[in-house]
């Protein structure tokens, strides 16, 4: 990697290291090797471990099946910290195609493209063409609804959803929902799903065995981790609402291009890493929104240091993390 | 930064002569030329700045998207809409009627930004 970029991508994870967490090592071979968590389902929980970094080949043992998350791939972007997107995701997919259990299927959970072009999807398109995955899932990120309100996006990767792209499929008794929060969005707000699509979730979900594991994944996060950023969902409450009553509730997200952990209950809330760049921890940079205090202040005065990363072997852990009390 | 403020006003000059043009207002005399005022807004950091910009009935505002993300600016009450501006891309709108129009980012809804006309 030449000189130039690999600085920058160390003073990156400087700035992402600033709670004195060490892990520093693992991050920087997540971005630059394509990223992706593996997903195990052991007896109906899942276990993930990011798959960059020496993916040992007794992984996936006694597994019920696997399955792969990629996401925020942004094929089109061509700017520092990575000017060759379509490099990085291809080095995703060898990784993929390389495990010692081949996955059933992928879900890609948004941001397919930089700027929802024609040539983007077809980049895109044939890279994961080179998948040994029999079925990619996908759900849009508001990079791929930029024009046409989607509708090139759900002409390509939509067929057989709702709505704006929503869909639900059992897997080896795991219920899968793909939800789309990048649509319609209001002013002033964050991520939006929609009465309309709550209400045909909460149908879907309706008469499901209680015992069911569910696995919900959609591109911004189901769980507020930073509404300066917009890093949250306005209605996602709502959505969660109905999965209450299950006892094993995946919830699977990107758009943060950063790997956050928590758990809630019998809830699990999972980002997963860009392949294409990775992007600040919340409120170590200038950003979005109305945001007012200087970007050195703005880890004290949100908590920013009271997200508690948990190094646990190969994966990264955030446990309970109220960034904004 | 004061040297890329000044580039943009020259560019945002031309953007104005076309768009007189285009209006078909061969009748006005070219001294008229600089009662048309024009003011600009950059899109950096996702923050529109000024976030509140006032400016007299006529003013022609540009918005220039200085990140490496694309943003759009759109009114929140549907007078003025862009297409996706990537990075260094612009869109301008001409204010003809007073009044404050709200606008914000469809792609990251966070941003919102105020155009006070007077």
């Amino acid at each position: 990697m030449p000189d130039k970029k690999k600085d920058l991508i160390d003073q990156t994870l400087q700035d992402l290291n600033n709670d004195g967490v060490d892990r520093r090592g693992f991050l920087k071979c997540m971005a630059w090797a394509g990223t992706g968590l593996v997903w195990t389902m052991s007896g109906g929980i899942p276990v993930s471990r990011a798959f960059a970094k020496g993916y040992g080949k007794d992984a996936g043992k006694g597994a019920d099946f696997t399955f792969v998350q990629i996401s925020d791939s942004h094929i089109g972007f061509n700017k520092p910290a990575n000017p060759d997107v379509t490099a990085t995701l291809q080095t995703a997919i060898d990784k993929i195609n390389a495990m010692p259990q081949k996955p059933d299927f992928i879900i890609h959970t948004g941001d397919l493209s930089q700027l929802s072009k024609p040539s983007e999807f077809d980049t895109l398109d044939q890279v994961l063409k080179g998948s040994s995955a029999k079925q990619i899932y996908f759900v849009p990120g508001e990079h791929d609804m930029l024009t046409d309100n989607g509708e090139q996006y759900l002409q390509r990767y939509g067929k057989g959803t709702k709505g704006t792209g929503w869909s639900s499929f059992d897997h080896k008794g795991v219920h899968f929902v793909g939800l789309v929060n990048v649509a319609n969005l209001k002013a002033g707000g964050m991520g939006s799903l929609g009465n309309e699509q709550l209400e045909w979730l909460e149908n879907d979900l309706k008469g499901r065995s209680a015992s069911t594991p569910i696995v919900l994944f959609a591109h911004i996060p189901l769980w507020t981790i930073y509404p300066d950023w917009g890093w949250g969902t306005d209605d996602s409450e709502q959505a969660l609402s109905y999965v209450k009553r299950f006892g094993s509730v995946t919830v699977l997200n990107g758009h943060i291009h950063q790997i956050m952990q928590k758990v809630e209950g019998k809830v699990s809330f999972h980002t997963a890493m860009s392949t294409a760049f990775p992007q600040p921890a919340p409120g170590s940079a200038p950003s979005a929104g109305p945001m007012k205090v200087p970007a050195d202040q703005l880890q004290k005065v949100l908590g920013i240091t009271d997200v508690n990363y948990l190094v646990s072997g190969r994966s990264l852990a955030v446990v309970d993390s109220p960034l904004v009390t | 930064m004061k040297k890329k403020q000044v580039w943009i006003a020259g560019v945002a000059v031309p953007v104005l002569i076309g768009i007189m043009l285009l209006a078909g207002t061969s009748s006005v005399p070219a001294n008229a030329e600089p009662t048309a005022a024009s003011a600009a807004v950059k899109i950096d950091n996702f923050v529109f700045g000024p976030q509140t910009i006032t400016v007299p009935v006529g003013t022609t505002v540009t918005w220039t998207n200085a990140d490496d993300i694309p943003h759009t600016s759109v009114s929140t009450e549907g007078v003025f809409k862009s297409k996706v501006l990537d990075t260094d891309e612009k869109f301008s709108y001409t204010f003809t009627k007073a009044g404050t129009y709200p606008y914000y980012c469809t792609i990251h809804p966070k941003m919102t930004g105020k155009v006070v006309v007077q």
